[in-house]
């Protein structure tokens, strides 16, 4: 990708965030789809690619009166949409399309007008290995690998719990955050235990909500309303669907692979980072994230944690709008990482990070098996 | 959430043979001709190398404590609570199973313990493969 070619030109989430029964899965991706549209002021026939995961992109071309010429049905996760700004930067820098339209919605709590399966039937990999075991959805799959990493590095308990406690005093700042009141270690320590090494309060929250973006050409995005926010770097990598045979279970591949060529394609070194999300299904992700990404040594992200780098006042604001331990997590939370870091790079974040310039936003998808990694800035050079 | 049911594996052609052999109570891995590599879960080529003639080896069922987790949210089909487990089999592949025999606490479960299969009883066809503490 050439950096600082395209840029995100329109954003929003759902006009509501958290429960809505009275919304169907696809009108989640609509609402979402056209609040960005408003975002930019352009209509549907303005958009000729479309993107999207959860639904495929004929449902919400056709619901919305879109005429594509260009699809992406990428579907590896909560990281997809990662996915998708890294491939629709390619197909407008390619000529295959003007301006893409990225969706997600999912009724993840309410369950209205849901389409998508879990893929682990009894006849895959998943579902003749792992299944069996007993395995009850992700807080039993990608809480697994984390004893090994205590194990081996030393992390305690109380610094697993940190991560937790850090993000809801960013929850805190924003007033559309699911979880806002203080808690402490102690109260992560008696949370009701889920999966030990794993309480609640370190388990993602189940929520119903969406997210849009509008993608163009930084040119086009010139004549546009809102600040553009340039795409400096990308990065996508899959690893295994089975947790069991990811090859170390203190690091992720994909995260390492999607990372690196995202820091390459960017040519900016870590300091240089202002701002910094990291999906947070589960409380080790972001110990895994700052480490896989290069900010932190192998074994040493709890510690920085712990010692309040990424908390407010700290060096590196990571998780801002409280992330999805605290802000809401629908099932594929990687659009509202998307999310957030635009609002930090246009200045209108609940929790505005000061002169924020870039910012990366930084997806797992599945349990570790896929990743994608956005950079992002609001000056083009 | 109720999609979370005792999921009972349904055998491919590809891990047919591994299905049949724990049923006989042996745990079958496969290993490469060409490489040597030896793999898990089943398929008829070397992940390594890409080579199709491999062969089907018995595992000594041997095997260390490499991960866990104690799932706390009752379940239907298993006691409460219980581990899940990834273990490192002496032959160097790792797989998903439950350690058994032993209290589910993370007093008892230690990593890298020595363990050794067992196999449980599903269904009439399939037989998991478990794990216990060596000793036992
Ligand atoms: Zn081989």
């Amino acid at each position: 990708m050439k950096p600082n070619s395209i840029a995100i030109v329109g954003t929003a989430e759902t006009t509501e965030l958290g429960k809505i029964p009275n919304l169907s899965q696809i009108q989640l991706h609509a609402d979402a789809a056209l609040n960005a549209l408003e975002d930019v002021g352009l209509k549907p026939s303005d958009i000729d690619g479309v993107a999207t995961a959860g639904e495929i992109p004929t449902n919400v071309a056709y619901y919305l009166g879109i005429t594509p010429t260009w699809v992406d049905g990428t579907s590896v996760g909560g990281c997809s949409f990662m996915l998708h700004v890294r491939h629709a930067a390619a197909a407008i820098n390619a000529g295959l399309c003007e301006t893409v339209l990225i969706t997600h919605g999912e009724s993840g709590r309410s369950r209205v007008g849901v389409s998508n399966t879990w893929p682990r039937g009894a006849t895959t990999l998943a579902g003749q290995f792992e299944m069996p075991f007993g395995v009850a959805g992700p807080p039993t799959m990608f809480t697994i690998p984390v004893l090994r990493y205590m194990k081996e590095y030393g992390l305690t308990h109380e610094q697993l719990a940190m991560v937790s406690v850090v993000q809801r005093e960013w929850a805190a700042k924003n007033p559309r955050a699911s979880f806002k009141e203080p808690i402490t270690v102690e109260d992560v320590l008696d949370s009701k235990m889920i999966a030990y090494p794993f309480r609640k309060l370190q388990c993602c929250l189940v929520t119903d909500g969406g997210g849009a973006l509008i993608l163009t050409s930084a040119e086009r995005a010139k004549d546009l309303p809102q600040k553009p926010v340039y795409i400096r770097g990308t990065g996508e990598s899959v690893e295994t669907p089975l947790i069991s045979q990811m090859e170390d279970f203190t690091t992720s591949k994909a995260f390492r692979v999607s990372g690196q060529k995202a820091f390459e394609e960017a040519g900016i070194k870590h300091s240089d980072v202002d701002h910094l999300m990291i999906y947070d299904a589960f409380a080790h992700l972001p110990i895994y994230g700052l480490e896989d990404l290069g900010f932190c040594d192998p074994g040493c992200a709890g510690e920085f944690i712990a010692g309040r780098n990424t908390a407010p006042g700290g060096q590196l604001p990571l998780n801002t709008n409280g992330g999805g331990l605290s802000y809401m997590h629908s099932g594929m939370y990687g659009m509202y990482a998307l999310q957030e870091s635009v609002r930090q790079l246009r200045g209108t974040a609940a929790a505005q990070v000061e002169n924020a310039k870039i910012s990366i936003a930084h997806g797992v998808g599945g349990m570790f098996a896929a990743s994608g990694t956005i950079i992002m800035s609001n000056e083009q050079l | 959430m109720a999609e979370f049911k005792k999921q009972v594996p349904r055998p491919t052609p590809e891990t047919q043979h591994f299905w049949d052999g724990a049923k006989n109570q042996q745990l079958l891995l496969q290993q490469c001709d060409q490489c040597q590599h030896t793999y898990f879960p089943p398929r008829p080529f070397c992940p390594k190398c890409a080579s199709r003639e491999v062969s089907i080896t018995e595992a000594s069922g041997k095997a260390t404590l490499y991960s866990y987790v104690i799932n706390h949210r009752p379940l239907p089909g298993f006691d409460n609570p219980h581990s899940i487990a990834v273990v490192e089999l002496e032959e160097g592949p790792r797989m998903m199973s439950n350690i058994v025999g032993c209290p589910q606490t993370p007093e008892a479960l230690v990593l890298d313990m020595p363990l050794k299969v067992t196999f449980e009883a599903l269904t009439d066809e399939i037989n998991l493969p478990k794990f216990q503490p060596a000793e036992a």
